[in-house]
């Protein structure tokens, strides 16, 4: 099977994720999307890792399913805390900290 | 020797750190009730000390007169060394006993003068803080040391003029009279500043012994000495309120009478006579600034004596008197050798008259319930008959009569102004005539302040006035300094004994014959001052004074008004430098300041532009990053596809 499958494969996974960050308004499916991107990526590096033969992409991917770990703890609790606050999930409501 | 001298300005200086600090560590409760006393006995410890060093040095033959005592070494800073060192010569002795002896008479006068003020002690404290500057500045051996008694004796006259400064509104005219007599004589400072600046760096060294060498002077281009001699001359104006910085003067009376009596008649302002008189090495080697020291001494007593004649009040026209005194002994000392003898004695006895007039001063205004206005005096003579008489040897001193003190200085200061100069025959003739003037002006306006006060048969007191003598302790002062107006230019005078007294210092003086013969001058003099005094005496004992003071001529109300020295400052002097001022805040706001905030102007319009990128949605942040990166991944791919193709 072609390797370069799994390649387009990520790179659709990431279209996909960004494009769900950009439009979506809602912060739960805007975070789905920020999960698609990071595991496009990681699908990526376990491919060029094959590709090259080296160990060292498939290390980062676990990094990378780490970091998304905590950061997920941590972006839903904050999303928590603003649906507590102002009884809403989107983003847009969410823009005091602009110029 | 040299164990008592530095004890001469030590029992001031102790005295008034005493008086200053006591009250602050201890509380002032009980210094208040013997502080005055504490200060007469500084100042009379002080003279004791210079009574013994003058036995001392009339008993050392007259080369060995000058001793230079070396204290420590002051500061030592690359060529400069400075040692702080005293000077002990007939000069200097001389004004050390003229501070001392009348310095201790006045504070004993000023006991009883100031019993009733509440800051007696404080008081006290200035009068010995000026003795201790006074002698400070005529004990240094250097430049330097002189410059620190020198501002000391300004810092003393500053709050002893203000001294009744309350701070309440009645009291501005003190603030504004200190101020004035300390910012005129920053301005003199200015000139003893530059020329110590001139001194070092031609000679290298400021004391006397060095830079008025016949070395360092002979070696003296004639510029230098010539500033040199202006700059000197800028600074004994200023101290000695000279013309053109004469205007502080008259406002200083605001001060006690005693401080008008001491600082401001007979001692500190005559500072700059002493200064020209130590200076005469580089005088001499300069006839221009001499000529300019000789026109400043003849103008101002001119200027001096008109002021006097039209002043009603007391203590303004004895300011005016000593003012154009002192420009008697300027006169003097531009003069050169021939007058420097001269200078010295009429500064003496003008010391002891005129601090004998000023005391007396303050015991008519004593007697009169504050009262310094003349028109409200008359017939005092049978009510203060002490001070009449007191006041009246000092009278006879002032006008030069024989044989009072004031007819040996003044008469030998006139005879030294007819000398001829070389080169310019004119110089004799136009001085000896201002100064002879000047004596006939003297005596006019000496007989009124006399017979406005003490003569007339009617009384013009405001009422409920009942004059009588002061206590002992304000009238013995008086008749010591009355004494010393008759006596002391009879003593030191016949003879020559007080020029030969200062020949170690100030060089024999072998000088011309005046242009006129010297029983001619004396004659013509005498007759003057006699013409003077009987015209004053015609209009202000024959004739009724009238309470209110008539309008009068153009010259008088400009007299009056000190001959609009205010105003020609203020013209000349202050609006100019307000507007140079306001030039440069103007300047510094609209030009400078304006110009500058152009730069933070800028980026704060920048960064008005760039906020309006902060919208505040996450997503369009997201979508910006994301263009970013694409962008540059475009940019990095054409890049790396560019350089693959080649």
């Amino acid at each position: 099977m072609d390797i370069t499958n799994y390649v387009v494969l990520a790179a659709v996974l990431f279209a996909v994720g960004a494009t769900t960050v950009l439009l979506r308004r809602n912060a739960i499916v805007v975070f789905m999307g920020v999960e698609l991107m990071l595991n496009a990526t990681n699908l990526a590096f376990v491919t060029f890792a094959r590709m090259h033969g080296d160990l060292t992409g498939q290390v980062l991917a676990f990094f990378v399913m780490v970091v998304a770990a905590a950061e997920v703890v941590v972006g839903l609790a904050i999303i928590v805390t603003i649906f507590r606050t102002r009884r809403s999930a989107s983003v847009d409501d969410v823009n005091l900290l602009r110029g | 020797m040299i164990g008592l001298a530095p004890w001469l300005i030590g029992f001031p200086l102790i005295g008034a750190a005493i008086l200053l600090l006591w009250p602050v560590v201890l509380g002032r409760r009980s210094i208040d009730r013997w502080g005055h006393w504490l200060g007469v006995a500084a100042s009379a410890a002080s003279g004791v000390v210079a009574f013994i060093l003058m036995f001392r040095m009339i008993g050392t033959p007259a080369e060995g007169r000058s001793v230079d005592h070396h204290l420590w070494t002051w500061l030592s800073a690359g060529g400069l060394d400075v040692d702080l060192g005293l000077r002990l010569d007939p000069l200097s002795l001389t004004f050390v006993m003229l501070v001392t002896f009348v310095g201790t008479l006045i504070h004993v006068y000023s006991v009883a003068y100031m019993d009733h003020d509440p800051d007696r002690r404080r008081f006290f404290a200035y009068l010995n803080l000026f003795v201790a500057a006074m002698l400070t500045l005529v004990l240094a051996d250097s430049y330097l040391l002189l410059f620190v008694g020198w501002e000391g004796v300004g810092l003393a006259s500053y709050l002893l003029i203000g001294f009744w400064d309350t701070g309440r509104p009645s009291a501005r005219e003190n603030a504004v009279a200190a101020k004035k007599a300390f910012v005129m004589n920053r301005i003199g400072d200015m000139g003893l500043i530059a020329a110590m600046a001139l001194l070092f760096a031609h000679a290298g060294a400021l004391d006397f012994g060095t830079a008025l060498s016949d070395d360092s002077v002979g070696s003296m281009s004639q510029a230098t000495a010539t500033a040199v001699g202006l700059c000197l001359l800028l600074a004994a104006c200023g101290k000695s309120a000279q013309f053109p910085l004469q205007a502080w003067l008259g406002d200083a009376m605001a001060g006690p009478t005693p401080v008008s009596a001491l600082i401001h008649a007979a001692t500190m302002v005559t500072a700059g006579v002493y200064l020209m008189v130590r200076s005469g090495a580089i005088l001499e080697a300069a006839p221009t600034a001499q000529l300019v020291v000789v026109l400043v001494g003849a103008v101002t007593l001119l200027f001096g004596a008109i002021v006097g004649c039209a002043k009603d009040d007391i203590k303004k026209a004895l300011a005016a008197s000593t003012m154009s005194q002192i420009g008697y002994m300027m006169l003097a000392a531009g003069l050169g050798p021939a007058g420097y003898a001269f200078a010295i004695f009429h500064l003496l006895t003008h010391g002891f008259f005129k601090a004998g007039l000023f005391l007396g001063a303050g015991s008519v205004m004593h007697a009169m319930g504050d009262q310094t206005d003349m028109r409200r005096f008359g017939g005092l003579s049978r009510f203060l008959p002490i001070t009449w008489i007191t006041m009246g040897l000092g009278w006879l001193a002032i006008l030069g009569i024989p044989p009072f003190s004031g007819f040996w200085s003044k008469d030998g200061i006139i005879e030294a102004a007819f000398i001829p100069v070389e080169g310019q025959p004119w110089r004799a003739w136009v001085f000896g005539t201002v100064a002879v003037l000047g004596a006939a002006i003297t005596a006019f306006y000496m007989t009124r302040l006399f017979f406005m006060t003490f003569g007339g048969r009617r009384p013009r007191w405001t009422e409920g006035q009942h004059p009588h003598e002061g206590s002992p302790l304000m009238w013995w002062p008086l008749v010591f300094l009355g004494v010393g107006s008759a006596a002391l230019g009879l003593v030191l005078g016949i003879g020559g004994t007080f020029t030969t007294w200062l020949e170690p210092v100030v060089g024999h003086a072998e000088h011309h014959e005046p242009v006129l013969p010297v029983w001619l001058i004396i004659t013509a003099t005498l007759v003057v001052v006699v013409l003077g005094a009987l015209l004053a005496f015609r209009m202000y004992a024959v004739q009724l004074v009238p309470e209110e003071a008539p309008r009068g001529s153009a010259l008088t109300r400009a007299a009056r008004k000190d001959l609009y020295q205010d105003a020609a400052n203020e013209t000349l002097v202050v609006r100019p430098a307000f507007g140079l001022a306001r030039v440069v805040q103007v300047g510094d706001r609209d030009v400078v300041d304006r110009g500058w905030s152009v730069l933070p102007q800028a980026v704060s319009w920048f960064g008005g532009v760039f906020r309006k990128a902060q919208t505040g949605y996450v997503r369009s942040y997201a979508a910006g990053m994301a263009g970013g990166v694409l962008v540059i991944a475009v940019v990095a791919w054409l890049v790396v596809g560019l350089g693959g193709a080649q």
